[in-house]
């Protein structure tokens, strides 16, 4: 009875207002979809830093004969066998060195037209203008300074450098978009939280006949106040539903399908689609929860019971 | 049943109250006249006993409970055993006149079966029998205050509170009216009712209660009117 009653009212009320719920509906699921856009871009972050913590190591570059004019370490140019030989027996004697690869100019040359072999650049490079250089793996990346300190001034290297700094710019642009994500949820979520202000305002004008005879003979507030936080909370649902719909689809074209971003950068590992189911349940409890919240704050102001 | 202890009200950002030192008791079965010139208080004194206002100063018991200590979560059970009409009937023109009597029971949550037969019951009381289908607007201005007396008294109420409730109408069907109000109060219902109808007044011979400018100036048993307005 009171079941049927309560939403029989919600149906009623969604109707009346029709453009104001779609509104509503429009804008929780966008602020939603950003929501959970922004928690999957930090779960990507953090597998990317796994994967690419994990392959990145300190580089060694070593001076090539073309060096010796334009950088200041290299003036004795290219690097000796004899220098070679004694940085790789020093490398492998260090305490947090875990592997020392070499790689010569070839194999640079090689590596840089895999990647970048349609360029003009690429194709204009010859091996001997590639860098040599000494690919360490430590067993804790925080070691750097270790490799740094006592291999930059050493004849025969050109610089140290860490390859984490190259990545972490990549993870603060991704961060700064994450950031960017959840601002503008922010300011999609009070224009959502506005419109259900303003929605529940206009329903408990339209409806005021009503609640005042409820009020007259007896209903409790709550059950005056149901129908109103029901009518908010299922639009947020609904709002969430398609915030849903939004996430899947955009992972399914983004990094399956369409843009097909797996196959065109292999080198990234993306977030699955269970890490988008992981994050659906907290945008539905959200779109239930926040409507119906700010519906029944409306009310306080705007019903009096 | 009602109590009024040196009762005043005064609404925010006025400097007259609306009610000042008001004190009087009303007995369980009476029925009461309110009268006064607009502006009197009158509409102040009922809604204070409605509990849609607290009084400023004093004490408001009503159905032997101080209004000023009862929670605004209780005050719905309170208003559950008050009935309420008003001049404008504040009938809802989308819903027959059944459902109109039910909305009352329903939005308190009573069991449908319960429903089902009160509600003709109370419609045949009113003289509306054979009427629960009809909407409020097919009926006339008699019939339908009789419908929204019907809904204040669905649940059996102590209390029947009615702001005015023949001034819409014309004198005979307001006779009508004041007839089907004097046998809910010879049922033990206790009526209150604010009017600006001479003829009733004079007629009923009924405890007349004369506000002016918010003060009580007349409580007189078997009462008439007894100013010229």
């Amino acid at each position: 009875m009171r079941a049927q009653f309560v939403l029989s009212e919600i149906g009623v009320g969604l109707r009346r207002n029709l453009t104001m719920t779609i509104a509503v509906i429009v804008s929780v699921a966008l602020s939603l979809a950003l929501f959970g856009g922004a928690l999957l871009g930090l779960k990507q972050v953090s597998v990317m830093k796994g994967y690419w913590y994990d392959k990145v190591n300190v580089a060694i570059y070593l001076c090539n004969k073309g060096d010796a004019e334009s950088d200041p370490n290299c003036t004795e140019g290219a690097v000796t066998a004899a220098q070679k030989k004694a940085i790789e027996t020093d490398l492998k004697k260090l305490e947090p060195v875990e592997q020392v690869i070499h790689e010569d100019s070839q194999e640079a040359f090689n590596h840089y037209q895999d990647q970048y072999g349609n360029s003009p650049l690429a194709q204009s490079l010859t091996p001997d203008q590639m860098q040599e250089s000494f690919r360490v793996k430590l067993d804790d990346p925080e070691k750097f300074k270790v490799i740094s300190s006592a291999f930059t001034d050493r004849p025969g290297v050109q610089s140290v450098q860490d390859q984490r700094d190259t990545v972490d710019k990549l993870f603060e642009l991704l961060n700064g978009m994450n950031m960017a994500a959840l601002a503008l949820m922010g300011l999609m979520l009070v224009v959502a939280l506005m419109l259900i202000v303003n929605t529940v305002r206009v329903s408990a004008f339209s409806r005021r006949r009503e609640t005042g005879i409820m009020r007259l003979v007896g209903a409790s507030s709550f059950y005056i106040q149901l129908p109103f936080i029901m009518e908010a909370a299922f639009a947020g649902v609904l709002g969430a539903f398609l915030a849903s719909v939004l996430l899947g689809g955009g992972h399914y074209f983004m990094i399956d399908h369409g843009l097909n971003l797996a196959d065109k950068m292999p080198l990234v590992n993306f977030v699955g689609l269970n890490d988008v189911f992981a994050v659906l349940p907290f945008v539905i409890v959200i779109g239930l929860l926040m409507p119906g919240l700010a519906a029944f704050l409306a009310l306080r102001k705007y019903l009096k019971v | 049943m009602i109590r009024f202890d040196n009762v005043s009200k005064t609404y925010p950002k006025q400097n007259r109250p609306a009610l000042r030192d008001v004190s009087l008791e009303i007995e369980r079965g009476e029925f009461v006249f309110l009268v006064g010139s607009s502006g009197s208080g009158k509409s102040t004194f009922l809604r204070l006993i409605l509990r849609e206002e607290r009084a400023s100063q004093g004490q408001v018991h009503v159905l032997g409970k101080d209004l000023g200590k009862v929670s605004n979560w209780k005050v719905p059970h309170i208003r559950r055993q008050l009935g309420t009409v008003f001049q404008d009937f504040r009938l809802l023109p989308n819903k027959t006149v059944g459902e109109n009597v039910a909305f009352a029971l329903e939005v308190i949550g009573k069991p449908r079966g319960t429903i089902r037969k009160t509600v003709p019951e109370v419609l045949d009381l009113v003289g509306l029998g054979g009427k629960e289908d009809r909407m409020p607007g097919e009926l006339s201005g008699g019939e339908q205050q009789r419908v929204a007396i019907a809904r204040a008294f669905v649940n059996r109420p102590m209390l029947l509170i009615a702001d005015e409730p023949t001034g819409n109408l014309d004198p005979q069907t307001s006779v009508g009216i004041m007839k089907l109000l004097d046998r809910i109060n010879r049922t033990g219902t206790t009526v209150v009712m604010a009017t600006h109808d001479q003829n009733i007044v004079d007629q009923m011979r009924k405890r007349v209660i004369e506000l002016e400018g918010g003060r009580l100036v007349r409580d007189q048993s078997r009462g008439v009117y007894g100013y010229q307005h």
